[in-house]
């Protein structure tokens, strides 16, 4: 079939930096078209010159869509003819209803006089494409799961009707369910003639749905892969970086007989809104020194609130249960004493809850345990920037030195200077939520390393994440998490993601 | 400003290039000082040298103390990621108790001027209480806060002006510094006093620079530190020269100078001026950092009470008298001054010496446009576009960073 989309020899700089170098990107019309490549590969920077967020004349090079040179001069003049991006962070307005946001910008409306009969049933007719039928177009967004608000953005953007359909890491905070439906979603597009260009970090995503990948490294595309024969991910890995992981996760040691580290017993949470509810509901659980533990579960099970109720009663109202740390009683009611009892929370969402974003890395590492660096008042600054560059050292923080700020680094970078924060606080137990989200193969390998290390000097790390391969390759030991409960235990060795899901899905039979 | 190359420590090829280049890169820190340079040498030049005659200056300052004052504790709430309207209002309320404290019911000034301040205090913690407890927005809190007020100190003077003080209280705002050295017509004292803190201050800049060039993190060229010390040096030790020929050093200057110093080294030093800072850059990740975000609201309010507590003795005095319209409109100016030091309405960024030079920006086209007999219509709006234009300046700056 003809191509829709041709990118020839797209250069686009940025003062000192050539972020795209002569790419040259094909997509065919109505195929699922691959983009991959590393953080900082360049290809958020392609796809805003795809879509006119920088606008014709900021860039050289052509882009010839439809058989026809097309010069964008911003998002309006791309969504005009049918090219449509959706970013990774979403950009729904929450207190407005489903409806309202489809039509945001595109109002059904005569004479600035907005029909709503008309805008809610045809809300309603988008919703059924893409399987949210059952949602009433009237809902507000903030009422809807993430998954769902994902939907909505499909919805969207096929109220513009869409020919070529950008997906900008669409499933990296969706779990596996909600993932798996967007995929056969983007299958039952590709049915009827809309082209989508993919954007993950998830390989197992990217071979399962994508007819053809462009893998783009260093801001060049090095190699464009066809998957009609197949592909492999180590195959797309190698093409990322550039030589071959052969282990994608380090290697484990055993503690299986090492002293507990941490114990909780009978830990419930209530909704901090709706105070009848548990979201945690009576869990008990133990970590060992130098142990990695996985908490699996899908997106709601209440791990991320399990975690931010145990650091300092952060999350939720009504908390009842004892913690153990050390075999000693652990009184953890604000976050200073649970830092001091030696507990730490590594959030999984750094830029809203982890990072002082507008400082920098200075600032930011020491920020838990300022103590460390003071006489209690004073803070020692040269301290300080030998403490914040010992943690840029050691976690390999790409930036151009310890006064950059954390705004300005990539999200693996944020999420290693996150990471520093904690490992500075030198805590005992800590628990990294969703460690991983968003960042690329080579500095995810890195913070599997220092996870492993940690176990290794005798830490107990508990690991939350929706990625059960990561669960899998990281971690010695895992809880199975659903509906509040803890509903398996099993060592990693003789976990599966078969064995995850059964226990997740036989959970919630016995629950009804 | 931050994807720069250049790696810490290391020297250019080029000097004149380094020095221009970094100049470029922290323009967000040294534009407002410029500006404050380039605003008093034009005035200097318009008003034919009027303006830093000594008894203008020691006039300048004394006009713009309380504004100051008030500066240094708004950049604190505004750092925090707040705002405090009632700041003018407080400050004429507490004038207003100074006075009746004193004039009518003859308390003795020094413990009516504790009281005073400590009222400020109890004022600040008052709306800092619902601001840090119960997470209602500040610019409503102090919103009413400004209403309750300017309304309490039109009853408490029962809408007329309380006065004059007493001569020793008076000398809060108007006096001068005593000279033991008794040369005739100069205030020696004043000028060893300038010399010490501008000397202090250069030894502070070359410890400093000896500090990160031992850890490896200066990037300042040394012609540009040089240059910079030694003209703030030389600025300091000339303005205390031309105010040691009129009548010395203002006691207001000292205070207002040790205010500066001590807030200064709060905000950059110590544990609770970072965790304000963090607070107001992001409240959930400094909550999630151990940091009790809604103690250090409360005391930032509180301070703020404390200060503009201050600011209402020192009006009351200079003015000799409290009146119901003290303080009206007050708030604007030392907000305006605060963002024109470069404070970020969002929280997290902002300096006390920025602040402080925002506010003598202000000052100094105050004084300067009323020597050129521009009217009070014209002033307003001309420090209306200099408030406007700095801010555009600094979210320009940030963009291009």
């Amino acid at each position: 079939m003809a191509n829709i989309l041709e990118m020839r020899g797209i250069t686009k700089e940025f003062p000192g930096v050539k972020a795209l170098d002569q790419v040259t990107f094909e997509v065919e019309e109505g195929e699922i078209h691959a983009l991959c490549g590393e953080n900082g590969a360049g290809k958020s920077t392609l796809m805003k010159v795809l879509s006119g967020v920088y606008p014709h004349g900021s860039y050289s090079g052509d882009i010839v869509y439809d058989g026809k040179v097309q010069s964008f001069g911003s998002i309006r003049d791309s969504e005009e003819i049918g090219i449509i991006i959706i970013h990774q962070e979403l950009a729904l307005i929450p207190l407005l209803s489903i409806a309202e946001n489809i039509f945001l910008g595109n109002e059904r409306a005569t004479r600035g006089i907005i029909d709503w009969h008309e805008t809610n049933r045809r809300a309603g007719e988008l919703l059924e494409r893409v399987g949210l039928g059952r949602e009433h177009p009237e809902t507000l967004v903030d009422d809807l799961g993430l998954g769902k608000q994902q939907l909505v953005e499909i919805a969207k953007a096929l109220s513009k009707n869409v020919r070529l359909l950008i997906l900008d890491e669409p499933t990296s905070s969706l779990n596996e369910q909600d993932s798996e439906k967007l995929l056969e979603l983007m299958l039952e597009f590709k049915a009827k003639g809309i082209t989508s260009i993919l954007i993950s970090h998830k390989l197992n995503e990217v071979s399962k749905v994508a007819d053809s990948i462009t893998v783009l490294r260093d801001g060049a595309a090095v190699a464009r892969i066809d998957c009609k024969g197949g592909v492999s991910e180590d195959e797309i890995i190698r093409d990322m970086v550039g030589r071959s992981l052969d282990d994608r996760y380090p290697p484990k040691t055993d503690h299986s007989l090492a002293e507990t580290a941490m114990e909780v017993r009978n830990w419930t949470v209530h909704h901090p809104l709706h105070a009848d509810r548990k979201v945690v509901d009576n869990v008990s659980f133990h970590v060992r020194k130098g142990e990695v533990l996985g908490i699996a579960g899908l997106m709601g099970a209440g791990r991320t609130e399990l975690a931010m109720s145990l650091f300092g009663h952060s999350w939720g109202r009504g908390i009842s249960g004892e913690v153990e740390i050390d075999g000693r009683p652990a009184e953890m009611k604000t976050v200073r004493q649970a830092i001091n009892a030696g507990l730490a929370y590594a959030t999984e969402d750094r830029k809203g809850y982890g990072l002082v974003l507008d400082d920098t890395i200075r600032r930011n590492v020491p920020l838990a345990k300022l103590e460390k660096i003071s006489n209690g008042l004073v803070v020692d600054s040269h301290r300080e920037a030998e403490v914040a560059e010992t943690y840029r050292k050691r976690l390999n923080i790409k930036s151009s030195s310890i006064e950059q700020e954390t705004v300005n680094l990539s999200g693996g970078n944020q999420q290693k200077v996150v990471l520093s924060k904690w490992l500075f606080a030198d805590p005992d137990v800590l628990i990294l939520d969703e460690p991983t989200r968003g960042i690329d193969v080579g500095a995810k390998y890195e913070i599997y390393c220092v996870i492993r290390e940690l176990a290794a000097a005798g830490k107990a790390v508990i690991v939350i994440s929706s990625e059960m391969p990561e669960l899998l390759g990281v971690t010695d030991r895992l809880y199975v998490m659903n509906e509040g409960r803890f509903v398996g235990e099993m060592p990693t060795a003789e976990a599966s993601q078969e064995r995850i899901m059964a226990t997740i899905i036989k959970s919630a039979g016995d629950r009804t | 400003m931050t994807d720069t190359a250049t790696g810490p420590g290391m020297g250019g090829d080029s000097h004149k290039a380094d020095v221009m280049g970094y100049l470029k890169k922290h323009m967000r820190e040294y534009g407002i000082l410029i500006a404050l340079v380039v605003i008093m040498a034009f005035f200097q030049i318009a008003t034919g040298g009027i303006l830093l005659k000594p008894v203008n200056l020691t006039n300048l300052i004394l006009q713009n103390s309380y504004i100051v004052i008030m500066a240094i504790g708004m950049l604190l709430v505004i750092v925090a990621g707040h705002i405090d309207l009632s700041v003018g209002s407080v400050m004429g309320f507490v004038g207003a108790v100074a006075a009746v404290m004193i004039v009518n019911w003859g308390i003795p000034w020094p413990i009516a001027g504790l009281l005073c301040l400590g009222v400020g205090a109890v004022i600040g913690m008052a709306q800092g209480f619902w601001v840090a407890y119960y997470r209602i927005p500040s610019f409503i809190v102090t919103l009413a806060g400004m209403l309750v007020f300017k309304g309490l100190t039109l009853a408490l003077l029962e809408g007329q002006s309380v006065g004059p003080f007493p001569p020793a209280f008076r000398l809060i705002a108007s006096g001068f510094i005593a000279d033991p050295f008794g040369v005739d017509g100069f205030n020696m004292l004043s000028l060893l006093i300038g010399i010490a803190v501008a000397s202090g201050l250069l030894f502070m800049a070359v410890r400093t620079r000896r500090q990160h060039e031992a850890a490896g993190v200066e990037d300042e060229p040394f012609a540009f530190f040089a240059a910079k010390n030694g003209l703030i040096f030389a600025a300091l030790v000339w303005m205390a020269f031309l105010m040691a020929d009129f009548r010395g050093l203002p006691n207001v200057f000292i205070v207002m100078a040790l205010l500066i110093g001590i807030y200064s080294f709060i905000t950059s030093k110590t544990t609770i001026g970072r965790r304000i800072y963090a607070i107001g850059g992001n409240e959930k990740a400094a909550a999630l950092s151990g940091i009790n975000s809604q103690r250090l609201t409360f005391l930032t309010f509180a301070n703020m009470g404390l200060l503009a507590g201050l600011a209402g003795i020192v009006f009351a005095a200079r003015l000799n008298t409290a009146t119901p319209k003290a303080g009206l409109g007050f708030e604007l100016d030392v907000i305006a001054a605060v963002f024109i030091g470069g404070a970020s309405m969002s929280g997290g960024v902002g300096t006390v010496v920025g602040a402080v030079i925002g506010a003598f920006i202000m000052g100094v086209m105050n004084n300067g446009m009323s020597i050129l007999g521009i009217g009070i219509d014209w002033q307003q709006c001309i420090k209306g576009l200099v408030l406007l234009a700095a801010v555009i300046f600094d979210v320009m700056n940030k963009k291009k960073g």
